[in-house]
């Protein structure tokens, strides 16, 4: 995990559910670069390729509800997207995006401030986003988590953990 | 201090005396269900180079979603799931002729109240409805706990629902948690356990009970509960055989974050909208509005009560001749005993297709909407594109406004046939 992230950011609203980020007839795959292909098609024309060019989600209530479906998290991960930033996450996704590596942060305040194609920096480690010259606070991370965003998620602790015989 | 439900289920499944709302505990479940994901948890344990299972007895493996086998690749991934089931030993594996996990693992006695259970699939939250926990989790992490037998879970704050009055004629509990969708949202309850409470739910079926506690996961829960009591067990009789279970009911002076008292006898029949299912609305609102598909399916409400309950209805009745009918009972042992009552023959008699036990149409197998099509369906979600196009829409509802719309080839109220 990069304890500092810089971005431009696309902005979506509220209840992004999980198959509006990758639709059931592509669970079939679970390589980031093929969800990625698909990922937000649902959305319509331009979809996904625009979102390529962008490098933080900034979502609304509730992004990557319904479906506990891990390829959510596996398609944006796909997209090169580096963190997601929302007033609220669904628990499945939010557990998934921890246990893939992908940093996950929920700033309500932020969400009002920022529009399509801002630049925002967060801080991981420190608890913060700087936008426009404001700082936005969020909650740092449990210890738990921490750790698993920094070895790149649960496949890697475990990998460590089995090549160590713990 | 007192315990909620969950509390208590989180406290003794990792050994503590006591927890608290927001403290992270590492958690053992009883059981650990993947579906038709499982490959891909098999993928992830290939690649981490485990070969060793925490307890192969605490894993089921389900192949529900697209199944049997649709593609190839499809095929090769049933393959990969059915290998590793034989070489671990898992026993409680179930093949493309069962159903849907949720409710095949409930009718084999896998469920017991006070279990700890987690799997690939969010509407898991259905155990409670037999006093159990249940949560859905990622596919690696499925792996992580075959692998090490345990999880972290952050204790959730509980909320209470007490539901009062009987249901009037043509309301199910699909037309109430609808209802409460609409008004609590989408989120309302993000993170939440639920527990419900109150004479409603004590008189409701088990059935009816399921459907409580898998719509639940529409706004948002962590788990939700109907308490154990004489219905849970006599459902559970001759289904757990001998295994021993605790019943775990919350203390008197437990802390629920928020309570609700909910008056059920002026519910009317409910839709949920395109393209959320908070987005609810009476049956009036509705009611005319043109179908092209109906599904009575789905872990939601394909139960062999629901099953019955459309049969009643479509009895002596033709559905619309611009209306598709699609059943997919949820199980093996709902559609035999489906075949058995005669239940069956009414709903295909009446211009229904019958398709296999499973998921079907609900995961995209089969029954997929062109664009401009609009779906009426029992299952429990209706975001954009889920059976087919982007352009398509979906409404959910209870199996009885099904039937009735069925017959008549527009959203109708159940009541009035």
């Amino acid at each position: 995990m990069e304890k500092r992230l810089q971005g431009t950011v696309y902005k979506f609203g509220d209840n992004v559910n999980s198959d509006i980020i990758i639709p059931g007839r592509y669970l079939i795959f679970i390589e980031p670069d093929k969800l990625a292909e698909h990922a937000f098609e649902m959305l319509g024309e331009g979809f996904p390729s625009k979102l390529r060019e962008f490098d933080i989600l900034v979502a609304g209530r509730n992004f990557g509800c319904g479906s506990a479906r891990e390829q959510a998290v596996t398609a944006i991960i796909g997209l090169g997207i580096k963190a997601v930033v929302a007033c609220s996450f669904a628990r499945t996704f939010y557990r998934n995006a921890i246990n893939a590596g992908l940093p996950i942060v929920e700033c309500p305040e932020l969400y009002a401030a920022v529009a399509e194609g801002d630049l925002i920096q967060i801080d991981l480690a420190g608890g913060e986003i700087h936008h426009n010259g404001g700082t936005y606070l969020f909650p740092k991370f449990p210890e738990s988590m921490r750790q698993l965003l920094e070895v790149g998620g649960l496949a890697e602790y475990l990998k460590a953990q089995i090549r160590d015989g713990v | 201090m007192g315990m909620t439900i969950a509390e208590k289920i989180l406290a003794k499944k990792s050994g503590l005396p006591a927890v608290i709302p927001g403290q992270i505990v590492d958690a053992y479940p009883d059981l650990v269900m993947s579906h038709t994901a499982t490959w891909r948890s098999v993928s992830v344990m290939e690649k981490v180079g485990a070969t060793k299972l925490y307890d192969p007895d605490r894993i089921a493996v389900v192949l529900d979603h697209i199944a049997p086998a649709k593609s190839e690749k499809n095929a090769a991934d049933h393959v990969k799931s059915r290998a590793f089931v034989k070489k671990y030993g898992i026993r409680k594996f179930y093949d493309v002729d069962a159903g849907i996990a949720h409710l095949v693992l409930m009718e084999a006695g896998h469920v017991a109240p006070g279990d700890l259970i987690v799997g690939t699939d969010s509407h898991c939250t259905i155990y409670g409805s037999l006093g159990a926990l249940g949560s859905g989790i990622g596919y690696t992490e499925v792996t992580s706990v075959w692998i090490t037998g345990k999880l972290w879970m952050k204790v959730p704050e509980s909320y209470k629902i007490v539901l009062r009055g009987q249901f009037s004629k043509g309301v199910y509990s699909k037309d109430l948690m609808l209802h409460l969708i609409g008004s609590l949202g989408a989120d309302g309850c993000t993170y939440k356990s639920v527990e419900f409470y109150g004479d409603t739910v004590q008189n409701l079926s088990i059935s009816e009970r399921m459907t409580m506690t898998n719509l639940a996961m529409e706004m948002g829960v962590k788990c939700a509960f109907v308490p154990p009591d004489a219905k849970t067990r006599e459902y559970l009789v001759g289904r757990l055989r001998n295994r021993a279970y605790e019943e775990i009911h919350a203390d008197a002076n437990a802390v629920y974050s928020k309570e609700l008292d909910v008056d059920v006898s002026q519910l009317e029949p409910m839709v949920a909208c395109p393209h959320e299912v908070e987005n609810t609305k009476t049956i009036g609102e509705v009611a005319g509005t043109r179908i092209d598909q109906v599904f009575l399916g789905s872990c939601a409400n394909a139960k062999y009560e629901d099953l019955a309950v459309a049969a009643s209805i479509l009895k002596g009745h033709r559905i619309h001749a611009d209306v598709r009918f699609i059943i997919t009972p949820g199980s093996k042992e709902i559609m035999l005993e489906a075949m058995r009552t005669g239940v069956l023959a009414t709903l295909v008699e009446s211009g229904g297709t019958l398709t296999n036990p499973g998921c079907g149409a609900c995961a995209g197998d089969g029954g997929i909407l062109a664009d401009g099509e609009v779906c009426l369906s029992t299952a429990n979600r209706n975001f954009l594109g889920r059976m087919g196009s982007n352009k398509s829409s979906i409404y959910l509802c209870s199996p009885a406004t099904l039937a009735a719309s069925a017959i008549k080839g527009v959203i109708s109220d159940p009541r009035e046939l």
